[in-house]
């Protein structure tokens, strides 16, 4: 172990326990998740079928994101709308 | 009675094939009838790997779709008398393998062979899901590197829930095999440690393969690294892995630097 020795009197540590501990967050963080529906899936199908019941949207443009932080998470919903969805309503209607 | 041994890892480029090989090999050494199934259709190696990559004629996708019968696709090894491929299709797609297919195919390789070990294409997909459905026991090859090991998580979660004995409520049995082991990274704390492996993935090991240019070589010219340099690291930390799988108790070796710092200090004196 002269290798662990000299590192010991460098006083510099090797990079495996930071690896360590960026798998045990990160793996507890997937196993939680395994088996449960894909919830962000689930509300971007839903949100499109709220917004399309009243405007004409085009569902490659309907954007959902989830950002996790430490004490709370942001659900961002991205919703491009054509300028021109009023006077197709009226068309409709 | 015949086991199913899937090896996979999800992540590509760990070793699978090469284990497939190397173990296949260490078992049929040992006198089990062994064959080796390469389920990565579309882009097979184990052929190639195995050194009978012109021997190939019919495959599993023949076999699985009826165009052949299973003794016509199965190729025996020129080294060792009770060891036996079963070869993927190089042209089809992993589509071709319908569930019901290879049930069939497993259950036949079954009531011939001690041992079907299934060599699983990398990734979560068809090709992968259908090399471990009908496993016994898994193997699963995991690098000290963070992806690996995320990889092999991911991989452990399918085994104890998409396999068919998962969804009869039994076990799978599992492994992990460390393969690429680096002693003089591990020396300088820059790799995972083997505790730390086993502590993430809570799963027992079965052997530590360090990396080696035996292994290489052994692809390179096509034959499993247990037959080309049986001496060597590797091969003899995949014997020692075989025996682990028959049952017998075989103490662990870790893998250490040959060169120690004193070592080094005196080769230098004396050249």
């Amino acid at each position: 172990m002269s290798m662990g020795l000299l590192r010991l009197l460098r006083g510099k540590k090797g990079s495996a326990p930071v690896a360590r501990e960026r798998l045990q967050i990160l793996l507890a963080h997937e196993r939680g998740l395994r088996g449960q529906p894909d919830l962000l899936g689930v509300l971007r199908e839903e949100i499109l079928a709220v917004v399309s019941r009243h405007v004409t949207l085009d569902p490659t443009k309907v954007i959902v994101r989830l950002d996790r932080g430490d004490e709370v998470s942001t659900l961002e919903v991205d919703i491009e709308v054509p300028n021109d969805f009023e006077r197709k309503r009226v068309a409709v209607a | 009675m015949a086991k199913v041994l899937v090896v996979t890892s999800g992540k590509g480029g760990v070793g699978k094939t090469t284990t497939t090989a190397a173990l296949g090999a260490a078992l049929a050494q040992r006198g089990e009838k062994v064959v080796v199934v390469d389920f990565d259709v579309g882009l097979r190696n184990l052929d190639l790997v195995m050194g009978a990559e012109r021997r190939v004629v019919f495959d599993l996708i023949n076999v699985v779709q009826g165009v052949a019968k299973l003794p016509q696709a199965l190729i025996k090894d020129k080294r060792l008398e009770n060891l036996w491929l079963l070869p993927a299709s190089q042209t089809r797609d992993k589509d071709a393998l319908t569930e019901e297919g290879v049930g069939k195919v497993i259950d036949d390789l079954r009531s011939r062979f001690d041992w079907v070990i299934c060599d699983s294409p990398a990734g979560i997909e068809r090709g992968a899901s259908m090399a471990m459905r009908f496993a016994d026991e898994a193997v699963i090859v995991t690098n000290p590197e963070v992806s690996s090991v995320r990889d092999s998580d991911r991989i452990i979660g399918m085994l104890d829930s998409k396999t068919v004995r998962a969804e009869k409520g039994e076990r799978v049995e599992k492994h992990i095999l460390i393969t690429r082991y680096d002693p003089s990274r591990a020396a300088r704390g820059e790799m995972l440690t083997i505790e730390d492996i086993l502590e993430i993935l809570a799963t027992p090991l079965l052997g530590i393969i360090p990396e080696s240019q035996d292994v290489l070589r052994a692809s390179n010219v096509g034959t499993p690294v247990t037959l080309s340099n049986a001496e060597g690291a590797p091969a003899r930390a995949y014997i020692d892995a075989a025996r682990r799988l028959c049952g017998d108790t075989v103490p662990m070796q870790v893998p250490t630097e040959r060169k120690g710092f004193m070592d080094r200090l005196l080769r230098r004196r004396a050249a």
